[in-house]
């Protein structure tokens, strides 16, 4: 029996009996979301690269391949996967990146994983075999489901593999920094993002804003002139700890709350120390402050707030869906996943 | 409920000249640019205000009547053909900017806003929405929504999918969703790509949020002559392997060089067996850098001439063959029907020489002008519709194309949308328990299949009449019998 058909009869079986499905790849991730419990459904052993021909942009990948191991062999050939996530440890996968859906700091300028998602192989809630979307850059046949799992904590269907699209490595990156107030930073990056300038990265804390200049050797020059700033040393570290939140700001115990909204929202007033990156989109706040305090500010804002880790792991730690909107997810959630199986409460308690 | 009744119940809770139920006014709306399939609709429903539009859906629910929704019906496959018991929903007088936002560089606009005037509107801040379908002068956001249109810049900047960031729906039951958000994501599952390019089968897009992007300081492009297509093919692969992604990077074989010629001066070289128009954009920097390149690209993959564009009058030169290439067609000959296959690149050259072979197999001519950069093909067949049976021939000479695209593992569909137009073919590219879960996703939406039915996903009923007479990898189901 191949792992794909042991993949599948493990999930026929558990919608059979309806026994609650674990997803796991590398575990890396296991800290986000809502807590969840059930028989662990491992995709260890499903590893590596289906097919790449780097002149055509794409990859395709086995879910539990390692993350790592994934964009050495893409660096190998001056290639990339352009919404630079995060890993979260050395065990990530490929498939709990997809699963997860979190960017890193190019997110804004490149896309999100989403966005680069240009199919899925899975398994859906009966144990079916499907293939979504496709391998090539433009495909419209069918409903674009594979994007729709893509973020989806694993509530839909088991990731398999997936079709990747992947971008050249830029011949430079070069990273300015500037002090000025955060209300400053965020005028900054978003006048700056209205202009044709080669951003990959926009960062703010402790009165400094880091900005991340990538492309063509000649443009980057061109707009290093024009930006102003210091060069920061060791620019590649500094992004890869913002990303893997390893810089200081993330240590220490107190909840660190992920607040997503428009990226030229002056700063908000919330207790509690904050970061800003993704030219102000994404800001990332430490705070004791109560889940309704914070999401109301930031929904006043036009955005939502995600108790991305520590806190209480059994409340809502993603915003609360409007009735109408909750209803649709789990009527969707019903048609894929019939007997509710995959990963149930992860997201959602009625998911 | 009779059609009668209906249109008494639309006119009695609608302003009377926003329902058009006599048969020369619903002509014009029997198809949309898929002429080939004509359709009149019961009525034609085109409101004003959004209580209006809930109010169409809510008596189509109760009554259980199909609505398809319709923008400037430019669309190429059929989405918007009317249904016979249905009616048709036109947004067309939705077409108000509502705010362009140029700090967040977002455009909020209304479905029947065109392409182009959204660019128009934004380039007083230096923005523009990147997303350029061909016909983008005409048709419309909620339409370019629908079918997730493409165009030819999309291998730099993404398709409709990549470039909006919240829509405002009405489900059939006239219930009003916000999808996606004005941040850059939203909670829960990613219904935005989910809605974008769903042909109008789960929502009605009321409002439209877009991305707008900064314009680029400058845009030049290379035109480059070679004399096979093959060669001409190496090229795009080696461009892209050299790590550039070029703004838009399109090709045109000999027999669309010649239609084009016969149509404008274009000043294309006339011995080329193709061309490529390669553009590069962003600071002047950058694109000077990336010319260098591209032609040193092209030479070593053997490009025979090459001209870069010195100024924006000669780079609109450069374009205007290419977007000439349509109507050329059209004088050259009495009808052409235009495909819309994606391939892996690098089966490029083999699928153009199997489209030479399936031409001359039916006796029809194809010119080929397309995106060449990201795979997708536009290989324009030229018939006339007068001659008895040659649309037919065509038909079938196109869903060979498209099977043929999915054998190389590509798709049926780069940009245009399925629609009415290749729903058989969608039998070819998924098996019967992927499309009863896309039908069991439309089911999530709209349980009573009222929204535009019988496009986009086909039912396992047709797939298995279709299969009946399909000839799957050159087996013929009855070998031993003689077909016509």
């Amino acid at each position: 029996m191949t792992i794909q058909q042991d993949l599948q009869q493990q999930v026929q079986s558990a919608a059979a009996s309806r026994s609650p499905l674990v997803i796991c790849g590398g575990n890396s991730k296991s800290f986000y979301g809502r807590a969840t419990s059930g028989d662990t459904l491992s995709l260890d052993g499903h590893q590596g690269i289906i097919d790449y021909t780097p002149s055509e942009l794409v990859v395709s990948v086995r879910a539990g391949t390692s993350l790592s191991e994934l964009e050495a062999v893409l660096e190998k050939e001056g290639q990339m996967l352009p919404f630079e996530p995060p890993h979260f440890g050395n065990a990530a996968t490929l498939g709990g990146c997809i699963a997860s859906g979190i960017s890193g700091p190019r997110r804004p300028y490149t896309g999100a994983v989403r966005d680069f998602v240009l199919g899925v192989n899975c398994i859906n809630g009966k144990g079916e075999y499907l293939r979504l979307g496709g391998q090539v850059m433009k495909n419209v046949a069918g409903y674009d489901l594979s994007r729709t799992l893509t973020g989806s904590l694993g509530t839909l269907a088991v990731l398999l593999d997936a079709h990747l699209k992947v971008l050249p490595l830029p011949q430079l990156e070069t990273t300015l920094v500037q002090h000025c107030s955060a209300a400053t930073a965020v005028e900054l990056f978003n006048r700056w993002a209205g202009q044709p300038l080669p951003l990959s990265g926009a960062c703010y804390m402790d009165g400094a804003m880091y900005v991340r200049l990538s492309g063509m050797t000649e443009g980057v020059q061109a707009a290093v002139n024009t930006l102003g700033g210091e060069l920061l040393d060791d620019a590649t570290q500094f992004w890869k700890q913002l990303r893997e939140q390893q810089l200081p700001f993330f240590s220490g115990e107190t909840p660190l709350w992920r607040l997503s909204v428009p990226a030229a929202t002056p700063p908000l007033t919330l207790d509690g120390a904050t970061l800003l990156d993704w030219g102000g989109a994404q800001r990332w706040l430490k705070t004791d402050l109560a889940a309704d305090v914070v999401r109301h500010c930031v929904t006043a804002a036009g955005g939502h707030a995600t108790l991305f880790r520590g806190g209480d792991r059994d409340s809502a730690v993603f915003q609360p869906l409007q009735p109408a909107m909750l209803a649709l997810h789990q009527r969707l959630k019903h048609r894929l996943d019939p007997a509710g199986i995959f990963n149930p409460g992860r997201m959602y308690p009625e998911l | 409920m009779s059609v009668k009744a209906i249109i008494t119940q639309l006119l009695a809770q609608l302003p009377e000249h926003c329902v058009l139920s006599h048969a020369e006014d619903l002509r014009p709306y029997e198809c949309d640019a898929l002429s080939a399939y004509r359709t009149l609709p019961l009525a034609v429903v085109i409101p004003e205000t959004e209580q209006q539009i809930r109010i169409a859906l809510q008596i189509c629910s109760e009554n259980k009547v199909p609505v398809v929704a319709r923008g400037s019906g430019t669309g190429l496959s059929g989405g918007a053909l009317p249904h016979a018991q249905g009616i048709l929903l036109s947004l067309a007088r939705f077409n108000r900017i509502i705010e362009i936002d140029p700090q967040n560089r977002t455009a909020r606009v209304q479905p029947g806003v065109t392409n182009l005037a959204i660019s128009a509107a934004a380039a007083a801040y230096g923005l523009y929405y990147a997303p350029d379908p061909s016909s983008q002068l005409a048709c419309s956001i909620g339409g370019n929504v629908a079918e997730n249109a493409g165009g030819v810049h999309c291998l730099k900047y993404g398709l409709t999918t990549h470039n909006i960031q919240a829509l405002e729906v009405l489900t059939i039951d006239g219930e009003q969703l916000t999808i996606g958000s004005q941040a850059l994501d939203a909670p829960g599952y990613d219904l935005l790509a989910l809605l974008t390019g769903s042909e109008g089968l789960l929502a009605i897009t009321i409002e439209i949020t877009v991305k707008l992007l900064p314009c680029p300081e400058v845009a030049q492009v290379v035109m480059a002559s070679f004399d096979s297509v093959n060669a001409a093919g190496t090229a795009v692969t080696a461009t892209i392997a050299s790590g550039i992604i070029p703004a838009g990077l399109e090709l045109l074989d000999r027999p669309a060089i010649e239609a084009v010629d016969k149509f404008i001066n274009t000043g294309y070289p006339k011995d080329a067996a193709a061309i490529l128009l390669c553009e590069l954009d962003g600071t002047q920097a950058d694109v000077s850098a990336q010319i260098e390149r591209v032609e040193r690209v092209f030479t070593e993959a053997g490009a025979t001439s090459q001209q870069v564009s010195r100024d924006e009058q000669e780079r609109q030169r450069f374009w205007a063959g290419r977007k000439a290439a349509f109507p050329a067609m059209g004088r050259l000959s009495p009808d052409y029907y235009c495909m819309d296959g994606t391939i892996p690149r690098k089966h490029l050259a083999q699928v153009l020489n199997r489209i030479n072979t399936l031409s001359a197999e039916y006796q029809l001519p194809i010119c080929n002008v397309f995106h060449a950069g990201d795979g997708n093909l536009h290989p324009l067949i030229l018939y006339d519709a007068n001659i008895p049976g040659e649309l037919e021939r065509t038909e079938e000479l196109g869903g060979k194309i498209l099977e043929l695209c999915v054998e190389v593992g590509g798709t049926i569909t780069g940009e245009h949308g399925v629609g009415m137009e290749k729903i058989n073919q969608m039998c070819v590219q998924f098996n019967n328990a992927e499309l009863q879960q896309f039908h069991d996703i439309k089911h999530a939406f709209d349980p009573d299949k009222l929204l535009n039915p019988g496009k986009a996903i086909p039912t396992l009923h047709r797939c298995a009449e279709f299969g009946a007479m399909h000839v799957h990898h050159g087996e013929l189901p009855h070998p031993e019998l003689e077909r016509f």
